[in-house]
């Protein structure tokens, strides 16, 4: 499904990423965990299109399509959705508007009909539900004086209505209080399926015990220093990133 | 050169006014002909500003004696029936007065006079002169301002109102003025009066638009009094072509215990000024002002207002938003005065603006001036261009740039629009406000 191939990247000259090497297939859950700063929530960027990102060497595949070569919202239509670490506040923008427009230019751009308002307020309804979204909340502007927990909520539910194919949840746990960790994880496990995938960038093993990984990957410094399966997730909690920080320096 | 320049257009200005009195006839008799011919004194002293401090930003001298003659200054052109009324605001009921390059249009015209006394302006220099003495160019800046001296001098119409006392008049005024520029240049000095008697309560739109592609020129002055514990809401909106010049001022003189709700709406226009001055004569007065401008091509838009609080216990609230395209221009200029009497007065102010295109500016510029000590005042002004980030947080949802701009700059905009009360006359302007995005679409 997604294929990266060491990806370069750097913003306002600096690089970031090094060289990023990542196969995801469909079904799949990835974590990605990582120091503070090491590239994660700039991975995340590059691959939902954000332009200030500058892509300096290496590929990246989406279901056979050259990602790279898409704007933002064409890869949304082809079904990448990115969960913000910060999701950002739009003040003017009712959110049930602004998820009715994305919704109906997604489907146009698959070949489906728009919405009319009666179908898309079912829908609506129905993925309030699975991630326990309050009505009042959406029926406010976007993200406008939202908590940071629902801020967070809000993108879950978002990526509830738009059933992306890859999901990439950037630190979605962070803020969210231990009821909401696991009403929102249990609402991505929900909309998991054999033909969907997820990358969760998580700092804690917590969230992993919700939503639990088929394979971790350790970021360190713009490089994927490490992979391995969930337990690797637990001895990163156990003993820091300190051993790993030794390993992948005493490589170069 | 440019003195050469400026003898003329100045001295034409002069030189027409004995072609006016002609046209007057009677009117010369009344005492209004002798205001008239003391602000010609005045003007002729002051002349038109050229780089005068107030103007530094908005220099109409070139565009006026470029692109105008000024030959049909005083003819009248009052032929609606050719032009159709797509100049009217759809639903918005009220008292409906129409004037065509100046002239007032009988036949277009519809309004009661139970509630309000309200006439033509011309009709009132005779009828009502006690209220034309008592308050006739007391309020505009007659000897500061030249383009409120050209209005007084050359001005002949426009509406009368005076609300009767505690009236609640849930009726609005709507005064259309337009330019017939289709055969010929149009020129008009539109001049309103408006009297809101003590616990009145009550609403004046003016509309001003342009028919044809000729170029347009009017100068309209607005007196308004707001007496002991009266609302009134005033809009001011221009919906206009780059052939269209336009100098403004409303002057509003509030008495104790007070509301003005002014709005002004400009979206288009070849050079606009738009002064609004406000002074609360005593306590507890509340004035809001919100003004929206939306520009593209080579528009020029100045904003000039000013709230003088008198006394203690004021409140004045002001929000203008901006979005400027292209080539425009605008400028803001928001004054706040605070004597030294007025303690305990709060006042807040807010210029935000976005520029599409690097060839846009604005020059914005808040000018507090606080003599008292125990006050609340704030400002901020706001320029910058689109907002990237929340650009592309829609773009992520699958929302094509284009229309994320759209819904960004729409929502950017309706912000001002919320303060407004009267169902129809929103939707009139909320109807502009999506269209002009969605233009930009296509
Ligand atoms: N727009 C930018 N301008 C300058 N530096 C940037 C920008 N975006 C990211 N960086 C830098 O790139 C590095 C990687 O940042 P990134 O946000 O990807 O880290 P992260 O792994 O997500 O960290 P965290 O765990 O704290 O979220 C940091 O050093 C950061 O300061
Ligand atoms: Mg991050």
């Amino acid at each position: 499904m997604l294929n990266i191939t060491n990806l370069k990247a750097s913003v306002e000259g600096k690089e970031i990423l090094k060289g990023i090497n990542l196969e995801v297939k469909p079904g799949e859950v990835h974590a990605i965990m990582g120091p503070n700063g090491s590239g994660k929530s700039t991975l995340a960027s590059v691959l939902a299109g954000r332009e200030e990102y500058n892509v300096d060497g290496g590929e990246v595949s989406f279901n056979g399509d050259d990602l790279l070569e898409l704007s933002p919202e064409d890869r949304a239509r082809e079904g990448v959705f990115l969960a913000f670490q910060y999701p950002i506040e739009i003040p003017g923008v009712s959110t049930t508007n602004f998820l009715k427009t994305a919704v109906n230019q997604v489907r146009e751009y698959r070949g489906l009909e728009a919405l009319d308002a009666v179908s898309f307020l079912s829908i609506m309804k129905e993925k309030m539900k699975l991630v326990e979204i309050d009505q009042s909340l959406l029926s406010r502007p976007l993200n406008e004086g939202f908590s940071g927990g629902e801020k967070k909520r809000n993108e879950i539910f978002q990526m509830a209505m738009l059933a992306p194919t890859l999901a990439i949840l950037d630190e979605t746990d962070s803020g969210l209080d231990i009821d909401a960790l696991r009403i929102v994880a249990n609402g991505v496990n929900k909309l998991k399926s054999e033909k969907n995938a997820t990358i969760v960038v998580t700092h804690y093993q917590r969230l992993l015990d919700y939503i639990v990984p088929d394979f971790v990957h350790v970021l360190y410094n713009g490089k994927i220093v490490k992979s391995g399966t969930k337990e690797l997730a637990m001895e990163l909690e156990e003993k820091g990133y300190d051993w790993i920080k030794e390993e992948a320096n005493s490589v170069v | 050169m440019s003195q050469q320049v400026d003898i003329n257009i100045n001295q034409l200005f002069i030189d027409k006014f004995s072609d006016f009195e002609h046209q007057l006839n009677g009117q010369k008799t009344l005492p209004i002909h002798d205001l008239r011919k003391k602000a010609l004194h005045k003007f002729k002293e002051l002349g038109i500003p050229n780089s005068h401090e107030e103007y530094k930003y908005t220099n109409f001298k070139k565009a006026l004696t470029k692109n105008f003659t000024f030959n049909q200054l005083f003819k009248s052109k009052n032929d609606s029936s050719s032009f159709g009324n797509d100049y009217i605001i759809n639903e918005l009921e009220g008292n409906v007065l129409v004037f065509i390059n100046g002239q007032f249009s009988e036949s277009d015209s519809h309004f009661k006079s139970d509630e309000i006394d309200i006439k033509p302006l011309a009709n009132a220099y005779s009828e009502n002169p006690d209220t034309i003495a008592q308050h006739f160019g007391n309020y505009s800046k007659n000897n500061e301002d030249s383009y409120a001296l050209l209005n007084s001098t050359y001005c002949n119409n426009g509406v009368f109102a005076q609300i009767g006392k505690n009236k609640i008049v849930n009726t609005p005024i709507i005064i259309y003025y337009i330019s017939d520029a289709r055969a010929d240049e149009a020129v008009s000095f539109p001049r309103n009066l408006i009297v809101a008697e003590s616990g009145s309560e009550s609403s004046i739109i003016e509309v001003y638009s342009t028919i044809g592609e000729k170029n347009s020129f009017s100068n309209a002055v607005t007196e308004i009094v707001v007496e002991e514990n009266a609302i009134l809401n005033y809009f001011k909106i221009l919906n206009e072509t780059e052939h269209v010049y336009h100098v403004g001022l409303t002057q509003a003189s509030q008495k104790k215990n007070s509301t003005i709700n002014a709005h002004s709406y400009t979206f288009g226009g070849g050079i606009i000024r738009n002064n609004l001055h406000i002074a609360q004569e005593d306590e507890n007065c509340t004035t809001n002002m919100f003004g929206l401008y939306l520009l593209n091509g080579n528009s020029h838009i100045d904003n000039h207002t000013e709230v003088d609080h008198k006394r203690p216990n004021s409140y004045s609230n002001e929000l203008y938003k901006g979005i400027l395209d292209e080539k425009s221009t605008g400028v803001f200029n928001g004054k706040i005065f605070v004597r030294r009497e007025a303690q305990k007065t709060n006042a807040f102010q807010s210029n935000k603006n976005i520029l599409l295109t690097n060839d846009a500016t604005i020059n914005s510029k808040p000018q507090l001036e606080i003599w008292a000590d125990d006050v609340k005042c704030s400002h901020g002004c706001t320029t910058g261009q689109m907002d990237e980030e929340a650009l592309f947080y829609l773009r992520a949802r699958g929302i094509d740039k284009d229309k994320a701009r759209a819904m960004l700059l729409y929502a950017f905009s309706i912000d001002v629009l919320k303060n407004v009360t009267i169902e129809p006359l929103k939707k009139y302007l909320d109807h502009i406000i999506a269209q002009r995005f969605n233009q930009e679409e296509l």
